[in-house]
């Protein structure tokens, strides 16, 4: 799953450490997510969503779509 | 963003605290097992009560220990989760397998030692430790 987690977040000049404590998880799954190496569930990818305050669809794109 | 990263800082400092917590059970626990093991022979000569004492303190600082370990899975996020289980899976499936085979290695003879239970122990503490880094190291 492709995503632009990695520009929204360089937008912001936050670090992976910063994103990573604002929705709860490691700066290595941050890191694991942003290299599409990881998938992150629903409720991750609606907090990202939240934080970034836009639509899940504007962060993460299906690699079929 | 500050507010929210003050609130959640919360969520390392707890993963943090886990960490120790299970450090902490862990040492006990292998402090009261080498009592159970060694206090027969060096601290009470043999009482048969104060050895059921000792395994019986291994056995309630072991459950201290399982769960201070579920409470460290359960806080952990998905993708370490996920990491630990597949570890987990491993450590289980290969001690299994390779328990019995060695037990059966023992049973019919073809081995001139023993087949130990530390062997076993030391066995999935090795697979998972193993898993747990390849596991992490594929995520990077």
């Amino acid at each position: 799953m492709k995503n632009r987690l990695k520009v929204l977040r360089a937008e912001r000049d936050w670090t992976q450490a910063q994103l990573a404590e604002a929705v709860d998880v490691s700066r290595q799954t941050v890191n694991a997510i942003e290299k599409g190496k990881f998938d992150p569930s629903l409720p991750l990818a609606f907090r990202f969503a939240r934080l970034f305050g836009t639509s899940i669809e504007e962060i993460f794109e299906d690699d079929a779509a | 963003m500050s507010d929210k990263t003050l609130e959640s800082s919360q969520w390392t400092n707890r993963q943090a605290s886990n960490n120790r917590t299970v450090a902490l059970w862990t040492t006990a626990w292998l402090a009261s097992l080498a009592l159970a093991n060694f206090g027969p022979t060096f601290f009470w000569d043999d009482a048969a009560h104060l050895s059921i004492l000792s395994v019986a303190l291994n056995l309630a600082v072991g459950i201290g220990m399982i769960l201070a370990n579920r409470r460290l899975i359960l806080d952990l996020d998905e993708m370490q989760r996920q990491v630990q289980v597949q570890a987990m899976a491993f450590a289980l499936g290969i001690g299994l397998v390779f328990g019995l085979a060695y037990s059966t290695l023992d049973v019919t003879k073809l081995i001139p030692f023993d087949a130990e239970i530390s062997h076993l122990v030391m066995l999935v503490a090795l697979v998972f430790l193993v898993s747990v880094k390849l596991g992490l190291r594929r995520l990077r």
